[in-house]
């Protein structure tokens, strides 16, 4: 069934986007990704103009991150005030990373500054989890051994300590304001809620346990984007409703099964599966840079 | 029975010119009939019409058939010499574009030079009675602007590079590509010289705004009489409420995407809470 779209002035099917939807809402249950950095490229694929791609990819992601974190609120894995901390800080970074992009799109470099960020955090980010995780299952696998709540590490000596009960952490405020800001800076930057990389930021930088990392991720994502949404709304008239709305049919739903099956998968193999996500779009992002391209031109709207 | 038809189709083409002869806002660069040569008056006209002169983008869009018909009127008999040729063209509005070409730098491909064209319509097709080469020829397609190479209007600011050309060309291969530039020869039938018929399926993707349509007559390769209708192409119903909300009224519309998501996040939420205990 095709459909048209107002804003984007494209019509497509509309089973696709709902299925699609789905796909990016099951990622966002499982791992507590928005799913940004997989919907914004996908949604260029099927021929969405990337701008409204960017800012219409941002209020899907609300849809199932609010889905996604009442399921987490109701089994009690949300730390709200570590999660308020990490909006404070993400706000101002969303801010301060708008400001960087505009300057990047008056030198005209956008395109390329947002795929090397792409494959630069997603390649670091996805072998550091793999590594890791697959460390983790062999340890656990070996019985009597000890395990300790979290690593302790440089970042736990700073001053201004909080209690975040939930995590289990008494730490200093300002590593999460500080994660929460370097991720509002990167995901403004790169059109994304910013969850890939806050979710392994919280767990191997504050040492958050894993339990409780998706549901706050979601919770500061739902804000984030929530904010993106409505400054993209406002200032470039992006969104597009109709696009959104059978996006995030897809998306609310599949959320909810994405909730269900994680809590029966084990942290580790979680992390092995999103590690592996990571490291695959990762690297169809870097053969983009590599391969010669089909075509060396490229068309690109306005003369700005 | 044949020329019945051919009757009842002149009658038909010439009432429905009648209203598109009006003139328009958007014919601006040419006039609605401009014959080249000024005097005297060229002694084979053109009278056409549209099956529609306007185009509604609806939901359930997915691209539209417009019929372009009509006949041509003279006062002599034909004249002798090689036959007469139709070119119809369809057009949308223009709107500027950045043409990149791609340089490998340090191993990465990135945009290392652009031209910036000021103006290019988001869709053109040419449709023809026969191969454009043989029944135009170039000074005539450079005053008209008719072939598909002609499609770009304006180049914007300083151009940069050293030669434009593969940057133009490759704007024409690329829409060309996407089906937005299209070259139909030999797809205008026509009738004894006398009644021609074209039918330009626009696509799906289509940009809202004011076409134009321009129907040359030709001989010996030139242009002898020129007509030009519009199209209308707007968005009507739910896809026009959402578009003049989302430019008149954009926080409200920010808001209100935002509310739907916060709705429909919240009610499956809700929905599968139930489903699961009930």
């Amino acid at each position: 069934m095709q459909i048209f779209l107002p804003i984007a002035e494209v019509s497509v099917n509309a089973f696709v986007l709902v299925g699609l939807g789905g796909l990016v809402g099951l990622m966002s249950g499982l791992f507590g990704v928005g799913g940004g950095f997989l919907i914004t490229p996908l949604l260029f694929f099927i021929g969405i103009p990337p701008a409204i791609a960017v800012a219409t990819g941002a209020n899907q992601v609300v849809a199932s991150s609010v889905s996604g974190v009442l399921a987490h609120v109701k089994r009690k894995s949300v730390d709200f005030r570590m999660g308020g901390v990490l909006l404070a800080g993400g706000l101002v970074g969303s801010w301060m990373g708008v400001w960087v992009f505009t300057i990047l799109q008056q030198v005209g470099q956008v395109d390329l500054v947002v795929q090397l960020c792409y494959v630069v955090f997603l390649g670091l980010i996805g072998a550091m989890m793999l590594q890791e995780s697959i460390r983790a299952l062999r340890r656990s696998s070996k019985p009597g051994h000890r395990r300790r709540l979290h690593q302790h590490n440089w970042v736990h000596r700073w001053p201004v300590k909080v209690k975040f009960r939930a995590s289990g952490l008494y730490i200093s405020v300002f590593p999460p304001l500080l994660v929460g800001l370097a991720v509002g800076v990167l995901a403004a930057i790169m059109g994304v809620g910013g969850g890939f990389i806050m979710v392994p930021a919280m767990i191997y930088l504050l040492g958050m346990p894993t339990k409780v990392v998706v549901g706050t991720s979601l919770f500061q994502i739902t804000f984030v984007t929530a904010f993106t949404t409505l400054m993209h709304a406002v200032s470039y008239n992006t969104v597009d409703m109709m696009l959104a709305v059978l996006l995030i049919i897809g998306g609310v739903v599949g959320a909810q099964f994405g909730t269900t099956l994680g809590a029966r998968l084990r942290a580790e193999q979680l992390r092995i599966l999103l590690a592996l996500l990571v490291l695959a779009v990762c690297g169809k992002l870097a053969l983009d840079l590599f391969l010669t391209p089909d075509d060396l031109y490229a068309i690109q709207p306005g003369i700005g | 029975m044949r020329g019945l038809v051919a009757l009842m189709l002149l009658v038909l083409a010439c009432t429905a010119s009648a209203q598109s002869l009006v003139p328009q806002p958007d014919a601006d660069d040419l006039p609605i009939r401009a014959a080249p040569t000024a005097d005297p008056p060229p002694e084979e006209t053109v009278v056409a019409g549209l099956s529609s002169d306007s185009v509604a983008i609806t939901a359930s869009f997915n691209g539209s058939e417009i019929l372009i018909y009509g006949a041509i009127k003279r006062e002599t008999p034909i004249p002798a010499g090689p036959p007469l040729q139709v070119i119809v063209t369809v057009e949308a509005p223009s709107s500027g574009v950045t043409v990149w070409r791609k340089e490998r730098k340090a191993g990465i491909w990135i945009n290392a030079e652009a031209v910036r064209i000021g103006a290019a319509p988001g869709f053109y097709a040419v449709a023809t009675s026969a191969a454009l080469d043989d029944i135009l020829l170039p000074e005539w397609d450079n005053r008209y602007r008719i072939s598909l190479a002609h499609a770009m209007r304006a180049f914007a600011g300083e151009v940069a590079v050293e030669s434009a050309v593969p940057f133009t060309e490759a704007l024409v291969r690329l829409r060309q590509d996407e089906g937005l530039y299209r070259l139909d020869e030999g797809s205008v039938s026509l009738i004894d010289q006398t009644l021609f018929r074209a039918d330009v399926s626009l696509p799906a993707n289509l940009v809202e705004g004011a076409y134009k349509t321009r129907i040359f007559l030709l001989r010996n390769g030139q242009v002898i009489d020129v007509f030009v209708a519009p199209i209308n192409v707007r968005k009507v119903g739910v896809e026009r409420w959402l578009y003049r909300l989302a430019f008149d009224q954009p926080f409200l519309y920010g808001l209100m995407s935002l509310g739907v998501a916060v709705f429909a996040g919240w009610g499956a939420s809700a929905a599968f809470r139930k489903l699961r205990r009930p």
